[in-house]
């Protein structure tokens, strides 16, 4: 189960929001992430670590390499979560059209 | 409705609404009317509402869900432009009190309704990522609706 707190957190940097685009595309290894982001692998990994302690991404060994991945559950989650909220602030926005609806025989009489 | 997240720091909502500037900004600063939308998932309500719409005035509202959850935002007016524009600063207590929250809301004329436009203003993106993962802070919670697109895309 992902800890969104934990996951929100790991998002609030924007390498490390960067490095999920990257990796939406697809599994990529440490070494050919920290190419593009001009990073120390070290400092790569540091954030790796963040995301996948989030439960936003997975990381397998395959000999000397540790390819990661999305992790479909982490992302899935968040991305209820956010539904959940914007469904809550469109709720009070639909009540808010009828409290105006309701308004408007009172503006007649000012 | 959109919402979207600005830079590091800002989060945006804008929406339309069929009724004139006025209206729309009395049902932001009018107590009796806050409490009738103001309220976020269903089965909420808003026992207790302050809102002294002028510079310095208070800001208190106080959410329960009728079985023992509940939670407060404090906050204060800046700046009020009948009936166009109002600044403030909110705060939730969870119970801690989290950092402030600034919030520019504009009511411009659009045809015989309105366009709000809602910016906040967190100190940091830390405060943001956090505001949005606590998902409180009436249902103002936006998204990061770029990432998703980007991160689900």
């Amino acid at each position: 189960m992902p800890n969104l707190d934990a996951a929100f957190s790991a998002l609030s940097d924007p390498t490390r929001r960067a490095i999920l685009a990257r990796l939406a595309l697809g599994e990529t290894t440490v070494m050919e992430l920290a190419e593009p982001f001009e990073m120390s692998q070290p400092a790569v990994s540091r954030h790796l670590k963040v995301l996948e302690n989030a439960g936003l991404i997975v990381r397998r060994v395959e000999g000397a390499k540790h390819p990661c991945r999305l992790a479909k559950a982490g992302v899935e989650a968040i991305d209820e979560w956010l539904a959940m909220l914007r469904e809550a602030l469109a709720r009070n926005y639909d009540r808010l059209d009828q409290i105006l609806a309701d308004m408007k025989p009172e503006n007649g009489k000012v | 409705m959109t919402l979207n997240t600005e830079g590091d720091t800002h989060v945006v909502v804008t929406r339309r609404f069929a009724a004139p500037p006025e209206a729309v900004y009395r049902a932001h600063t009018e107590p009796h009317l806050i409490q009738k939308w103001l309220l976020g998932p269903d089965g909420w309500i808003m026992p207790v509402c302050i809102s002294e719409a002028r510079p310095n005035g208070k800001i208190r509202y106080e959410w329960t869900n009728g079985k023992g959850g509940g939670f407060y935002l404090t906050g204060e007016y800046l700046e009020l432009e009948p009936y166009s524009r109002i600044v403030h600063v909110e705060r939730m207590h969870l119970p801690n009190p989290t950092p402030d929250n600034h919030v520019e809301t504009r009511f411009d004329q659009d045809g015989g309704g309105t366009l709000m436009t809602l910016r906040m203003t967190l100190p940091d993106a830390e405060t943001r990522a956090r505001m949005l993962a606590t998902g409180m802070e009436h249902g103002m919670e936006a998204s990061y609706v770029r990432l998703e697109s980007t991160m689900l895309g």
